[in-house]
Order: structure tokens, then C-alpha cells, then sequence
């Protein structure tokens, strides 16, 4: 990290001395100063009543390590992150074997590419909300039978009314809004492979299959890691698009950990939820620790 | 830390690219592939579009979903107008979309600008780590004190939903303007103050402007997070009569559930503004996304 002194005013040598011009000053502490108030205090203070029994208003008292206790035992919680971790890693790896895909695709020789590329990255400007009201109709009217699309057999009920199979509708949903981004990042890997790699495999007589598995996967791992651990980061917040298919049912099989932190709000277990945010915090530093270590010593990336 | 961009801005929408082979066949078989599978994108946006302009009685024939509109009607779209108050709507998700990306583009390119310009301050650079650690923070996370805190300083609104996706985009945003901060070199700046110009002109006439590219990322993902969420301000505005259109829709799955053709018609003045919005500016949104993830 190259330091970066005030060269008309002053020596290399001084730099550690300098005085620092007030125009810095202006434009760096203000929105440190809001930045406090907006993200790290109301930090500090979910995991302050995350040590006591408040309900949101109204007296507490600490109550030490209690939540937290009662939280490794709750099936509820247990449950949301069973359903999160589950749902983002089968989501994650759809999501990425499709994107993939898609991007090989894109990037060969077809035509129409840029209005075929164009129509893929729509779903990730639509609102999650949206899409999944878009979707819930869908599900619960044309996608069962016997009225069902093109004469296939379709449940009877619609998958969002059954407890074991409502988180497919989520996986799908999902992955039709997040496939665009991770889409966008192969795309910039597969072309950023030089083209005389393939011509010089074509000259050894490589298969298409082989040239896939061989050159094109290896050359653009390191998109595949930041696109694994974006997107299982991502989707361990899921809200928005669970909100709108299932909002979290049938009974809690859906549910997933914001919402069970959310709901801390209207169902008085404020402080337990804020036991809840934390422990969740901390899973979320873990992961973002490992996509540092991860993608570091990648100096393509 | 932060290495160089991966690639020219080019790459992505231009099809620069050099032929691979010699021979140019065009691949049909995966061209029809592809359009098969672009139906899986278009479908629900057809399905919206249609049902929007269908009948009441025409949307109630749930297992016609796919048919065409048999006659056009537009009195969808007038009740959605009407029962989710859309010119509000519409008036505050614009207020909340415009004012998080211009507080981030220009909140997160000061930030970056003091911070690289005095990176050998220690308090400079700490604040550096410091913007960026809550990029590890979820929403959710910090969501119920915010509630909590909104509502005490009178921010329970769309000002307070701005103020608070413009610190949850900061982190990001001043990761993308430092790391294209330090490729700009410091003889540009010099040339400015021998002029006599101070650090303040120095940044609007000279640096600002070379920082366009990266605003324009640092602009689309605002634009997208903020125009498209729904939890922030579901949870924070605290008047059903200031919220922003994605949880106005929010009405047709309680109160109006069996209103199709109502509740698709607000659904697709929801989401039509992003899709123009896009159309007319793909190339960029294509960019920025590669771009800001990559750094990300």
C-alpha cells in the first residue's frame, strides 16, 4: 500500500507529522459520525439486550447468558437455520451450475447474443417481492393439475401448501432472480480467457467436453469461489422472496433466520431475538473471513 | 488488498472479442437452447403483462392463466392506481431510490477521496476498516434496535430509509472508489494546485469527473437495492401512507387476493420503471455488476 503524502506541501519524510488540511476532515467525518449512529450503536445495542429479557419497551433486567442458552435448545431457531443453511446451499449450487452454464452458452458462437444476454440479466432488476407474488400466483393456480401447463402431470395441490416440498418453490424463485449476477461474473471470466488457449487445444484435438472440463473450468475457478461464497452469503438473508411465496409457512417450514429475527418485534421476545441477530452476526463474520482468505491470493481477482 | 480490474469495461456488452477458431459456424443447436431457456425468464413476465390486461372475470379463470387478454382492459390498472395510492408511491420510492443513490455516489466518493489522500493517517485508515467491516453486517442483524432508534429520533420514514441504505451501501461503494482511487495518479492532482486550486476544487473539477465510471456502478447498485427492497422499508416507515410501491403491493395478498388483474397491474407498475430503466442502460448495469463483484 503505497502511502499517498500531500506532495506540494510536503516531503515523504514529514509525512507522519503533517497537517492534515480540514477539507479531509469534512469529508470523511461526517458520515463516519452517521454511519455510528445508523449501523454500529444499534449494533451495540442488540447485543446489550441480547443479555437481558427486554421485550422492545418497558423495564428489563440482565439476565446473563440465558437467551443464548435457550437458543442452542430451540427447535424453532433450530429449525430456521437448518431451513437457511439447507435452502442456500442447494440454492447456491443451482444457481452456479445454471449460471454456468448459461454463460458457455452466451459466450459461444449463437446468434442473437446480445438480445438473448439482455433478457437473462432482467429478473435481477425486478423486486424480489414482486417476482415472488408473480410466482405464488403462479404456483398455486398453473402450476397444478388438472388444469396444469401443457397437459404434464402437476400436484394436485400446489407445492407452496406442502411443508416437504415449499422450499423448492423458494430455490426456484431464488435462483431465477440471483442466476442474472452470477451469469454476468462467468461471462466476464469466460472472456477474459485468451482465445489462443482454445485454438492451441484445437490443434491437439481436445473434445468439446474435454476443452470444457480441462481449460474452461480451471481458468475460471476463482469467479466460481467468489460466485459460492457471494451467493451463500447472500442467500442466508433471504427475506423478501420467502416473504412473498410462503411467508415462511406452511406452519414454519419455511422460515428462515431473518424472519424468525424479524418477528422478534411483534411476538416479544425482543432480547432473545437480538441472542438470535448475534449468534447470526457472528456466522456471517465467519463467512466473510473465509471469502477474505479465500480470494486474497488471487491476484486475477 | 484490492487488486487492478480484471478486465477493460468492454468486454462484457461489446463482442470484441477475437473469433476463436477459423471457421465461423454459428451454433444453432445452442442458440435454440438459449431461446428455450430465455422462455423460462419471460413466461412470468408475460404472465404479469397479460393478466394485467385482462377482465376481472377473465383473471378470475385461474386455469387460463396464460391466454391473452380477450377484451384489452385497462380497469386494472385504474383500481391498482387507486387502492395502492401509485402516484404516492411512486412519488416516495423515487424520493427513497434518487436520494440513497446521489447520498451514496457522493457521501461514499468523499469518504474514499480523504481516506486515500491521507492514507498515511492512521485515522484515515482505520476509518477505512471501520466503513468497511459492516459489509459483514446483515440487515437483519441490526434491524430491531434500528426500528427501535427510527422511531425515537422521528426517522420512522423515507428519509430514515435512506439515510440507513445509504450507510448499508457505504461499505461497498467506498471499496469500489478507493481501489480506482489509487490507480488515478497523483501528478493529475499536482498540475491542479500549482494552478492554485484547493483540495475542495481540486476534487469537483478533476476528481469527481474521473470518477464517473465507478459512480455509475456505485449508482446501480444503489438504484437497484433501493428501488427493489422490501424489507428496509417495510420494517422502518412506520405510516402505511409513506411506503414505497414494493410493499404496496403488499395489500393484494391480504386484502384483495382474488383481484388478478388488479393486483398483477400494480405489480407490473412496480417493476416496469426498473425494467425501462435497464433496457436503456444495459450495457452499464452489466459492467457495474461485474465489476462491483469482482471487488467484492
Amino acid at each position: 500500500m503505497s502511502s499517498t503524502t500531500n506532495v506540494v506541501t510536503q516531503g515523504k519524510a514529514r509525512h507522519a507529522k503533517r497537517r492534515i488540511e480540514p477539507v479531509y476532515w469534512w469529508m470523511l467525518v461526517p458520515t463516519l459520525v452517521i454511519f455510528t449512529l445508523a449501523i454500529t450503536i444499534p449494533g451495540i445495542i442488540g447485543i446489550f439486550y441480547s443479555f437481558t429479557d427486554s421485550i422492545g419497551i418497558g423495564d428489563w433486567e440482565f439476565i446473563g447468558l440465558t437467551n443464548y442458552v435457550a437458543l442452542f435448545s430451540d427447535p424453532a431457531v433450530l429449525q430456521s437455520y437448518l431451513f437457511t443453511i439447507g435452502f442456500s446451499l442447494v440454492t447456491v449450487i443451482v444457481v452456479n451450475v445454471l449460471a454456468f452454464l448459461l454463460a458457455v452458452g452466451l459466450t459461444s458462437r449463437i446468434r442473437f447474443k446480445t438480445g438473448l444476454r439482455a433478457i437473462f440479466v432482467i429478473p435481477m432488476v425486478i423486486s424480489g417481492i414482486i417476482i415472488a407474488y408473480v410466482f405464488n400466483f403462479l404456483f398455486s393456480n398453473s402450476f397444478t393439475s388438472p388444469d396444469g401447463l401443457l397437459g404434464l402431470p402437476w400436484p394436485e395441490v400446489s407445492i407452496l401448501a406442502n411443508p416437504d416440498l415449499a422450499w423448492i418453490a423458494i430455490v426456484i424463485v431464488t435462483a431465477w432472480q440471483a442466476i442474472p449476477g452470477t451469469l454476468l461474473i462467468y461471462i466476464a471470466g469466460l472472456l477474459s480467457i485468451p482465445g489462443d488457449v482454445y485454438e492451441a487445444a484445437d490443434l491437439d484435438g481436445a473434445s468439446k467436453t474435454q476443452t470444457l472440463l480441462r481449460i474452461t473450468v480451471p481458468l475460471v475457478f476463482g469467479y466460481v469461489v467468489i460466485n459460492f461464497i457471494l451467493g451463500f452469503k447472500g442467500f442466508l438473508n433471504a427475506y423478501d422472496i420467502i416473504k412473498g411465496l410462503t411467508d415462511g409457512g406452511p406452519g414454519t417450514a419455511t422460515r428462515s433466520i431473518a424472519m424468525t429475527i424479524i418477528g422478534g418485534f411483534t411476538n416479544g421476545d425482543f432480547a432473545y431475538q437480538m441472542a438470535n441477530a448475534t449468534v447470526f452476526f457472528i456466522i456471517a463474520v465467519l463467512i466473510s473471513i473465509l471469502q477474505l482468505s479465500l480470494t486474497r491470493g488471487r491476484n486475477a481477482l | 488488498m484490492t487488486a487492478q480490474p480484471i478486465m477493460t469495461t468492454s468486454t462484457i456488452a461489446t463482442e470484441g472479442v477475437k473469433p476463436r477458431f477459423k471457421m465461423e459456424r454459428v451454433n444453432w443447436s445452442g442458440t435454440i437452447v438459449l431461446i428455450l431457456c430465455a422462455v423460462t425468464v419471460l413466461l412470468p413476465l408475460y404472465v404479469t403483462i397479460s393478466m394485467a390486461f385482462k377482465t376481472q372475470e377473465q383473471a378470475r379463470d385461474t386455469s387460463q392463466a396464460f391466454a391473452l387478454p380477450a377484451p384489452f382492459s385497462i380497469d386494472g390498472f385504474v383500481a391498482a392506481w387507486n387502492l395502492t395510492n401509485f402516484p404516492v408511491g411512486a412519488a416516495i420510492s423515487l424520493f427513497v431510490t434518487a436520494g440513497t443513490v446521489a447520498a451514496t455516489i457522493f457521501l461514499a466518493a468523499f469518504a474514499s477521496y480523504a481516506i486515500v489522500r491521507n492514507w498515511d493517517n492512521r485515522f484515515f485508515r482505520y476509518s477505512f476498516f471501520y466503513l468497511l467491516a459492516a459489509m459483514f453486517i446483515p440487515f437483519p442483524v441490526v434491524a430491531l434496535p434500528q426500528i427501535q432508534l427510527t422511531g425515537q429520533f422521528g426517522l420512522d420514514n423515507p428519509v430514515g430509509v435512506v439515510i440507513l441504505a445509504t450507510m448499508f451501501q457505504l461499505s461497498f461503494s467506498v471499496l469500489l472508489f478507493t481501489a480506482f482511487l489509487r490507480s488515478i495518479p497523483l501528478e493529475l492532482e499536482e498540475s491542479a494546485r500549482i494552478d492554485g486550486a484547493t483540495t475542495w476544487q481540486t476534487f469537483w473539477k478533476l476528481i469527481f469527473p474521473l470518477l464517473a465510471p465507478m459512480s455509475a456502478t456505485v449508482g446501480i447498485f444503489a438504484f437497484l437495492y433501493a428501488w427493489n427492497d422490501f424489507m428496509m422499508p417495510s420494517l422502518i416507515i412506520s405510516d402505511p401512507a409513506l411506503t414505497t410501491l414494493p410493499v404496496r403491493a403488499n395489500i393484494f395478498q391480504t386484502q384483495f387476493s382474488n383481484n388478478y388483474n388488479i393486483s398483477f397491474a400494480s405489480y407490473l407498475m412496480a417493476m416496469a420503471p426498473a425494467i425501462i430503466a435497464y433496457l436503456f442502460t444495459q450495457r452499464w448495469v452489466m459492467e457495474g455488476v461485474t465489476q462491483g463483484a469482482v471487488k467484492g
